[in-house]
């Protein structure tokens, strides 16, 4: 969902923000000194922009969807299940897969920082790393969730997950109604990046995407 | 440190705003920027705690007013130049002035990319038994260290509840200062929100970290 615009959009201007003159400038003194090569900066941004992304994160949702040992499996040990799809191995050693019933829904944080399961779903948005949403998860959930238009019945309980060690948390949201039958590449369509960290739900069928 | 970094439970900062088609990059530079940071990370320059710590050590105002990847810039260009591998004078200049220093793992080149897009291990040997099993009450120490802890204020002196045990894991407190991994059992432990947040809290929250075994105390 977030590749496919042209992020190239400054070099129209033609006034440099001190800022940018700054990142060059250090860009610049780290290649003189031999500590990095520019192309091999290239090459880790090409990488972001084209191998992460919420994609990976879908595939593994629409897969415990249809898969119950898998799912079983991914509760178990999350890194572990993961890494027996080819497609996505690199999620390391400590994603942990927490599961939304009609009783419990999961949403997760990282209030210290910005710490996001970046190989399942990219890097993460603006909100996810800023104040007002770092603040008030732990504390004001349902008012943060009304923020995303997401209302949750008023006994469901909430669980939010403060990553605040090198663990990663990855929501396995809640299959829609009315999805059977699907495969998984059908339903890998409807998991959305919000829907992963606790923020969302899925799209339902038919609702335009 | 009591930072403004650990914002859990402030008040007064307003509405979440997503950005619907929201783009990966807003500015070019924001890209260099974190190419940066992984490279000379993955260089050994630094680890990823010390680079955490040189964000929280920017002055509160400037923290709260920069965009995110200018908090980057502004850790990684401090951190470089405490580290020694750059001068004050090189970054007014905009030019290398002075030798470079011998970076732990070498020139960050082509051939190192691969290796940074598989995500680090962080598990370590324990090098004693875990103190608290599953279940166990514990409380969350009331401890506030000047350097990096990943102990947030908002449950120091609450009670929780062990519910997963994680390994032993590099010890952020002491890696971040340099001071060796240290390595620490890392347990996740849960709170019901209305112990942190007292009876107006919401009644349907649980809230958890991921807590190192320093910052726990049997309860």
């Amino acid at each position: 969902m977030s590749h496919d615009h042209d992020h190239h959009h400054d070099h129209d201007h033609s006034e440099l923000s001190e800022t940018e003159l700054r990142v060059r400038a250090l860009e610049t003194i780290l290649t003189e000194k031999g500590y990095v090569e520019p192309a091999a900066l290239d090459a880790i941004i090409q990488a972001y922009e084209t191998k992460i992304g919420p994609h990976n994160g879908a595939r593994v949702v629409a897969k415990a969807w249809t898969d119950p040992a898998f799912k079983k499996a991914l509760l178990e040990d999350g890194s572990k299940a993961i890494g027996t799809l080819g497609h996505v191995s690199r999620v390391g050693d400590h994603l942990v897969v927490v599961e939304n019933t009609p009783e419990r829904h999961n949403m997760v944080v990282c209030t210290l920082c910005s710490c996001y399961p970046w190989e399942m779903l990219g890097l993460p948005p603006v909100w996810y790393k800023a104040a007002p949403y770092r603040s008030r998860a732990v504390k004001d959930p349902r008012g943060v969730l009304a923020d995303f238009d997401v209302t949750l019945p008023k006994d469901t309980e909430i669980r939010v997950w403060d990553s605040t060690a090198e663990t990663r948390f990855l929501v396995l949201p809640m299959r829609p109604a009315g999805t059977e039958g699907w495969s998984e590449e059908q339903l890998a369509e409807l998991v959305t990046r919000d829907s992963m960290i606790g923020t969302g739900f899925p799209r339902t069928p038919g609702a335009p995407s | 440190m009591n930072g403004v970094h650990d914002m859990g439970g402030m008040d007064g900062f307003g509405k979440v705003e997503p950005e619907p088609n929201e783009p990966m990059f807003h500015e070019e530079w924001e890209s260099r920027v974190l190419a940066m940071v992984r490279a000379m990370g993955a260089a050994g320059a630094f680890n990823i705690d010390t680079s955490r710590f040189y964000r929280e050590t920017l002055p509160p105002h400037v923290y709260l007013s920069s965009s995110y990847y200018k908090k980057w810039f502004l850790g990684l260009e401090e951190m470089l130049i405490e580290k020694g591998y750059l001068t004050r004078e090189e970054v007014t200049a905009g030019h290398a002035m002075q030798p470079a220093k011998t970076l732990k793992h070498g020139k960050f080149d082509l051939g190192q990319v691969e290796r940074i897009m598989v995500r680090g291990k962080f598990a370590r040997p324990a090098p004693a038994p875990a103190k608290f099993n599953i279940g166990d009450r514990v409380r969350a120490r009331n401890i506030h260290p000047t350097t990096h802890t990943r102990l947030p204020r908002y449950v120091r002196g609450h009670v929780g509840v062990v519910e997963l045990n994680h390994g032993c894991h590099v010890f952020p407190d002491t890696a971040a200062m340099e001071l060796g991994e240290s390595p620490q059992w890392l347990y996740t432990v849960v709170f019901e929100g209305r112990d942190l947040w007292g009876e107006d809290g919401d009644p349907t929250l649980k809230v958890s970290i991921d807590a190192f075994e320093p910052y726990l105390d049997p309860a």
